[in-house]
């Protein structure tokens, strides 16, 4: 029910951003220079595809909130939703100085497109600042949003966006998501995560798992907005479902499910409502977890344990589980595989020197490598291109702590500020932030932080909350 | 518990029966004459021999098996319940049955040959203290070493099977050397019967 409500809302948002995307001003090659005298009230301002430079540091931002051009709750909600989201993704990527919201608070609101108040925003030194409009219109609303030039008064990108009532049941985070990427985009040539998600598993909603044995707590896998808002549900099974992973095009995702008694890779279109894939087809004689997806798409890596064995070794097969083939082949366990970005390596853990160490190998077997050097490594997680870099998680600090492995360097250093034990690391489709579990507030939960450690923020809180991955 | 419950539908149902019968032999209306005593023993100035009381059912009576074996007849929840095996234990970071394991394991398999029909399966789990993705390597290879001591004991290998649940299901959620040492186990359940 849930499944179906948010493939609606997902459509109708998107279906609205792509119709309105095709009358939205112009952003191309900037039109001829009109003199600045020659605009007139309610006219569109110039537009100029330029880059907000700052005075001898990064731009300053001001991003106020919106104004609410009719007086209905929603419209009023989201035109202060939608202001303090987009303040929270601009800040996020930390391309410029944010104009702090109290002073923001000291300069008026504009009541019109061509109303606003450039001199007091350059008094408060803002080279760019947003200005953003919301109405009711009809059935849904319309937000504009523009960046202006301070010292020009230009526009230098102008969105508007229209979508239902239901776009802006939550505040309208995704209209802010959508143009904070636009800015990032084009300020500053960066792919920012504002319309990312996380997925997770969780058992804040209780329950026991189905089976002989009592007092097992159901974990399902949830989802939730880069910031942790919007959670949701995304499987409903009293079963053990751990691990998920996102596919490169975020409406998939793998998991391990031990719901029918083994352990199995099951893949959810999460949109659709449709019974899970279960593609590599395990049972008691192939007991599949931990599933990785190529960033292609097309292929998925896995651990698994075959027949009588019981030893784990890495797996590839296709994303329809055709084509399976096994990567590593040692008598010691092998485990917890994830994908360098061009599809021709692996790295993944083996204890087959005593203690589990990241490895990485050739897809095809070859090459086999050892780049940790802790006394317990687990979860290596490869960068996005272009950095070539593996986060892993090894023991430390009385816990275990975050490292990152730079192949360039040679060497790995700490990220995580060594209170608790952290765990799970998996990063931002732009390298720039992970995702990880810690223990520090007591049960795991989720957080993220930025790959120098810092920006610390707590994503999950109710239940306990563990193997994060960040959607592409 | 099956046994009980199908007795006592048996009891309602030759209860029911009987009253049924007893109906029809005694219509409301009171017969005008006692039927003639069958009875010749007693004297002819005795009188007439009561009618016959309507007999009860006889008892179900219970089923032997109960007492000869309290497992063999309750169902896969009871029995793990108070399960009949025992876990076996291991050290830190480890997959290596000791000899206290072994002997467990002995047990174990003397459980296993009395209740020929029994699969069971041999969970590998691991404490808090190791990662999430690595203990269900590690609870693999705990499963694992288990089952090959069993097999090696003569048990058939199509009756165990091996699931790792990492450090998913602790069996005691203390963050205590006692709960970590009770939490790296394989633990054994009977799946069917």
């Amino acid at each position: 029910m849930t499944q179906t409500k948010l493939l609606t809302a997902f459509i109708a948002l998107s279906a609205a951003i792509v119709l309105t995307a095709q009358t939205q001003p112009p952003t191309g090659p900037p039109p001829p220079t009109q003199p600045p005298a020659g605009q007139k009230p309610g006219q569109q301002p110039d537009v100029v595809d330029v880059s907000i430079a700052g005075v001898g540091g990064p731009p300053k931002y001001a991003i106020p909130e919106l104004v609410a051009l009719t007086n209905d709750p929603e419209t009023v909600k989201a035109a202060k939703i939608i202001g303090e989201v987009l303040f929270d993704d601009i800040s996020y990527e930390k391309e410029f100085y944010m104009i702090p919201r109290d002073i923001m608070r000291t300069i008026p609101k504009p009541t019109s497109p061509d109303q606003i108040a450039l001199d007091r925003w350059k008094e408060v030194g803002a080279d760019g600042v947003v200005i953003g409009f919301v109405r009711r219109s009809g059935d849904g609303v319309v937000v504009e949003l523009r960046l202006m030039q301070v010292s020009s008064g230009k526009m230098v990108l102008g969105k508007q966006y229209s979508g239902s009532l239901k776009s802006v049941s939550d505040g309208g985070r995704m209209y802010a998501h959508t143009f904070a990427d636009e800015v990032h985009n084009q300020q500053r040539a960066l792919r920012g995560v504002a319309r990312t998600k996380l997925a997770y598993s969780s058992d804040r909603d209780g329950g026991q798992v189905k089976g002989p044995v009592g007092s097992r707590g159901v974990s399902a896998i949830y989802m939730a907005d880069y910031d942790g808002a919007n959670e949701k549900r995304v499987t409903f099974q009293t079963a053990l479902e751990i691990s998920p992973v996102w596919s490169p095009d975020a409406k998939s995702i793998a998991y391990t499910s031990y719901r029918d008694g083994f352990p199995d890779i099951l893949i959810s279109r999460i949109y659709e409502g449709k019974p899970p894939e279960r593609p590599i087809r395990g049972g008691k004689n192939a007991r599949n977890y931990l599933p990785a997806w190529s960033h292609d798409g097309s292929r998925i890596a896995f651990m698994s344990a075959r027949g009588d064995d019981g030893n784990t070794e890495i797996y590839i097969a296709n994303r329809d589980g055709s084509n399976e083939h096994r990567v590593t082949n040692h008598p010691m366990a092998d485990s917890t595989p994830t994908w360098a970005p061009n599809g021709n390596q692996l790295a993944f853990v083996s204890d087959r020197t005593g203690s589990p160490q990241v490895y990485i190998v050739n897809v095809d077997g070859t090459e086999l490598r050892r780049i940790s050097t802790e006394s317990y490594c687990d979860r290596p997680t490869w960068s996005p291109a272009p950095l070539n870099q593996i986060a892993y998680t090894c023991r430390g600090g009385g816990g275990y702590q975050i490292m990152l492995y730079d192949f360039g360097k040679g060497g790995s250093i700490p990220i995580s500020d060594g209170i608790g034990s952290n765990e799970s690391p998996a990063f931002a489709p732009n390298g720039r932030h992970i995702a990880f579990t810690s223990d520090r507030t007591g049960r795991p939960q989720i957080y993220t932080m930025a790959r120098d450690g810092t920006d610390l923020r707590q994503i999950t809180k109710a239940g306990a909350n563990k193997y994060p991955n960040w959607s592409q | 518990m099956h046994i009980r419950r199908v007795s006592a539908a048996i009891t309602v149902i030759v209860l029911a029966l009987s009253i049924s019968a007893c109906g029809k032999k005694q219509p409301p209306v009171a017969r005008p004459v006692p039927p003639p005593p069958t009875d010749t023993t007693g004297g002819a100035d005795r009188p007439p021999t009561p009618p016959t009381p309507i007999q009860e059912p006889t008892a179900v009576p219970p089923d032997p098996s109960l007492t000869e074996d309290p497992l063999k007849n309750v169902d896969l929840d009871q029995i793990n319940q108070n399960s009949p095996f025992k876990p076996v234990f291991f050290s830190y970071d480890s997959a290596e049955v000791d000899g206290t394991g072994q002997q467990t394991l002995n047990e174990n398999a003397g459980v296993l040959k009395k209740y020929g029909t029994w699969v069971i399966t041999i969970e590998g789990h691991a404490d808090e203290r190791g990662t999430a993705e690595y203990n269900l390597a590690l609870g693999e290879r705990r499963a694992m070493a288990a089952r090959t001591y069993l097999l090696s004991l003569g048990v058939p290998a199509d009756r165990l099977k091996i699931v790792s649940y990492g450090k998913e299901f602790p069996f005691d959620p203390s963050h205590t050397e006692s709960a970590w040492s009770k939490n790296r186990r394989a633990h054994f359940v009977v799946t069917s019967k």
